[in-house]
């Protein structure tokens, strides 16, 4: 064990530094990729867009140009529904700083027809508590003019009235 | 100990900015080429491991999405360090030393572009008494480029001569970001960025991606015809505080050097990380490089230095060379943190 | 996607970090606050300034401070032409590293020299200290030639 660190006279009676404030800001200029670019224009122009995989046959969504799975380029470019089920969901209930939603709202993974992934969104125009796993929903687009080459084009997704989807038809997506 | 080899290595055209493609675009054919050199398939490969650093992307475990061109399903085995690839090659190494593993592929990237390089790597800096005064890598150079021309371990004109064999180098290196033949009198009529450095003295800042494949014994044997063997390896950090350190000689890459057997036998080729003209001296006096070592036939980081790859493509050309019958024994070196603070040396060496 | 743009936006990454410090950090900052130059003494005799918690050879505990002078040696410097943000002056400065009078050790920070040709390996300098002082490295605003006259 060390002799005690002993202070100079000047400082002893004086409240002693116990931090230091080092804040960091680092500017980039974010490139999305090709994949991404292409997706995200995509959406601009009311089209949601996934890509297959050349290996395994699943269409990605959103798509980032590769397979996870088998780690190979994804070229395909496939066409979406802007339909599908919600396979899973979550009430929030809590504020986070800087969201202006009102609580309690839910927050959704759903699956376009023919994609073998989920897109996340808002689901509204629905008491929340009667969300549910299987509920057929439809993105709500913002309006024309207000497209834009991201996924807050994508106001909100709304039940459609089908019947739900059994739950044999999205379980492996859960 | 067991005999590790690297099997196949590749990388990409390293660029100044890659406009179109993300980190998983460029990562993808270089991933691939090296499977495919060697017949390899993800699920022969026993552990994966990779360095970056998510500060270059701006995004917190931005490095996780490159699993998307490994193809990660079945779940591997997998690492990652915020360091050049060279560490991870040493994890790869340490991995199939203590024998769960025999294959391992490492890779590694640097897309520098979205940023700005000088700011980003000043966070690197002690926190309390450096970083706060944002000091640039290249004006830490300078610092050092100084002390060594003060202290007659080298000169500008040596710099210059270094810059320029570098780039002629180079030209015969289709991935290399500068090329050319330029004449150090030439160079040094340029004017000096940050004193006494000059441009070319400098890295030069670009994106690009490498890997490289590893394997043991007579796994390596049966993949190809001429492994490079890894003889040697070992790495060592110095302290932290730049006023601590003797920024004149490299003390953590002389004791690196002798753990990994450099002086052992001659060698032929020396693939340097020295990323700063006057470093690469430093970095053969603290190897004891003769003069008949062919230094940086690749052109080495002052003809491309994508950061977090720059030391792991010393390692891939030394054994590049070694596995075309080019050279017999070669030492490469990668480097970490400000002024060659921590250093790793790894001995390759061919079949008789 | 031939024809069209890769798409991009600006990203800032901000981050309020707020670091505590160990006892010797803290005696230094604290003395830079007050105006007053604190190293350390390493196991083997040296003084370190900046000053450290851990001995750089050994990793031994460091508790002995020692009180030293507001000026110091050059020991290598190197020249900022273009000031970047957050650095010390915004006019173009030396970078050096300065080992203070009764130190061992060299601590690193900008010297307002005006011209690098004033700077040289073997300087002088003095402390400028901050007009307002917190606790922290840049309590102490850069070096100055110790010839010039004070500011």
């Amino acid at each position: 064990m060390s002799d005690p660190l002993v202070l100079p006279q000047a400082l002893r009676d004086l409240e002693p530094v116990r931090s230091i404030r080092t804040p960091a800001r680092l500017e980039y200029t974010f490139r999305a990729g090709e994949a991404t670019s292409r997706f995200l224009r995509g959406i601009a122009s009311k089209r949601i867009l996934g890509e297959r995989c050349p290996v395994c046959g699943k269409v990605m969504l959103p798509p980032r140009g590769s397979c996870p799975t088998d780690g190979v380029p994804t070229r395909e470019q496939v066409e979406l529904a802007d339909r599908g089920i919600v396979t899973t969901f979550c009430v929030v209930n809590v504020k986070f700083s800087g969201s202006a939603m009102e609580l309690p709202y839910v927050c959704a993974s759903v699956l376009p027809d023919g994609a073998d992934m989920g897109l996340f969104g808002l689901v509204q125009e629905i008491p929340f508590d009667q969300i549910h796993m299987g509920m057929r929903v439809e993105a709500v687009w913002v309006d024309a003019d207000e497209l834009q080459p991201n996924l807050a084009s994508i106001k909100w997704w709304r039940p459609t009235g089908e019947p739900d989807a059994p739950y044999e038809s999205f379980r492996e997506h859960v | 100990m067991r005999d590790v080899a690297v099997v196949a290595f590749a990388q990409s055209h390293h660029v100044r900015r890659e406009q179109r493609r993300n980190e998983v675009e460029m990562l993808m054919p270089v991933l691939h080429r090296v499977k495919t050199d060697v017949g390899l398939d993800q699920s022969q490969i026993d552990f994966t491991c990779s360095g970056s650093t998510d500060y270059l992307a701006g995004a917190a475990f931005s490095f996780v999405m490159t699993l998307d061109g490994v193809g990660a399903w079945p779940p591997i085995s997998e690492s990652h360090v915020e360091m050049d690839g060279a560490w991870a090659l040493y994890e790869a190494w340490v991995k199939i030393q203590t024998g769960a593993a025999d294959t391992a592929l490492v890779y590694s990237y640097g897309k520098a572009s979205p940023g700005s390089l000088r700011d980003v790597l000043s966070r690197q800096l002690d926190p309390y008494y450096v970083a706060p005064l944002w000091p640039d890598s290249v004006a830490l150079g300078a610092l050092q480029a100084r002390a060594c021309i003060e202290a007659g371990v080298t000169s500008v004109g040596e710099m210059a001569e270094i810059a320029a064999r570098s780039r002629r180098s180079a030209a015969d290196n289709p991935f290399a970001q500068l090329q050319g033949s330029d004449d150090p009198d030439v160079l040094l009529k340029e004017p000096e960025v940050a004193p006494p450095l000059r441009r070319h003295d400098c890295p030069p800042i670009g994106d690009g991606a490498a890997a490289m494949i590893l394997a043991a014994g007579d796994r390596a044997r049966e993949v190809v015809d001429r492994p490079a063997w890894i003889r040697g390896i070992d790495h060592r950090i110095e302290a932290h505080g730049l006023g601590v350190r003797l920024l004149t000689s490299s003390p953590s890459t002389r004791l690196a050097g002798e753990r990994a057997g450099v002086g052992d036998t001659p060698i032929d080729v020396a693939e340097l990380h020295a990323p700063f003209s006057h470093q690469e001296v430093l970095l053969r006096d603290a190897l004891g490089l003769g003069a008949g070592v062919a230094v940086n036939p690749s052109g080495g980081p002052l003809a491309a230095n994508p950061i977090m790859a720059a030391g792991l493509i010393r390692i891939g050309e030394a054994a590049t060379r070694i596995r075309r019958g080019e050279a017999r024994r070669a030492v490469a070196h990668a480097t970490s943190g400000p002024c060659l603070q921590q250093n790793l040396v790894c001995v390759l060496e061919g079949d008789a | 996607m031939p024809d069209a743009e890769v798409l991009s936006a600006p990203l800032v990454l901000e981050y309020p970090f707020s670091r505590t410090v160990g006892p010797v950090q803290s005696a230094f900052l604290t003395g830079l606050r007050e105006g007053l130059v604190l190293g350390v003494r390493a196991v083997d005799g040296r003084v370190l300034c900046p000053p450290v918690e851990y001995d750089p050879v050994t990793s031994a505990e460091l508790t002995e401070l020692v009180e030293l002078g507001e000026t110091g040696t050059v020991t290598t410097w190197s020249w900022e032409p273009e000031p970047r943000p957050n650095q010390p002056l915004d006019r173009p400065f030396a970078w050096a590293l300065v080992r203070i009078d009764g130190a061992d050790t060299a601590l690193l920070h900008a010297v307002d020299a005006g011209s690098p040709d004033v700077m040289a390996t073997g300087m002088q300098v003095r402390i400028r200290w901050a007009g307002e002082r917190v606790g922290s490295i840049t309590d102490i605003a850069c070096f100055e030639p110790a010839e010039a006259a004070p500011t």
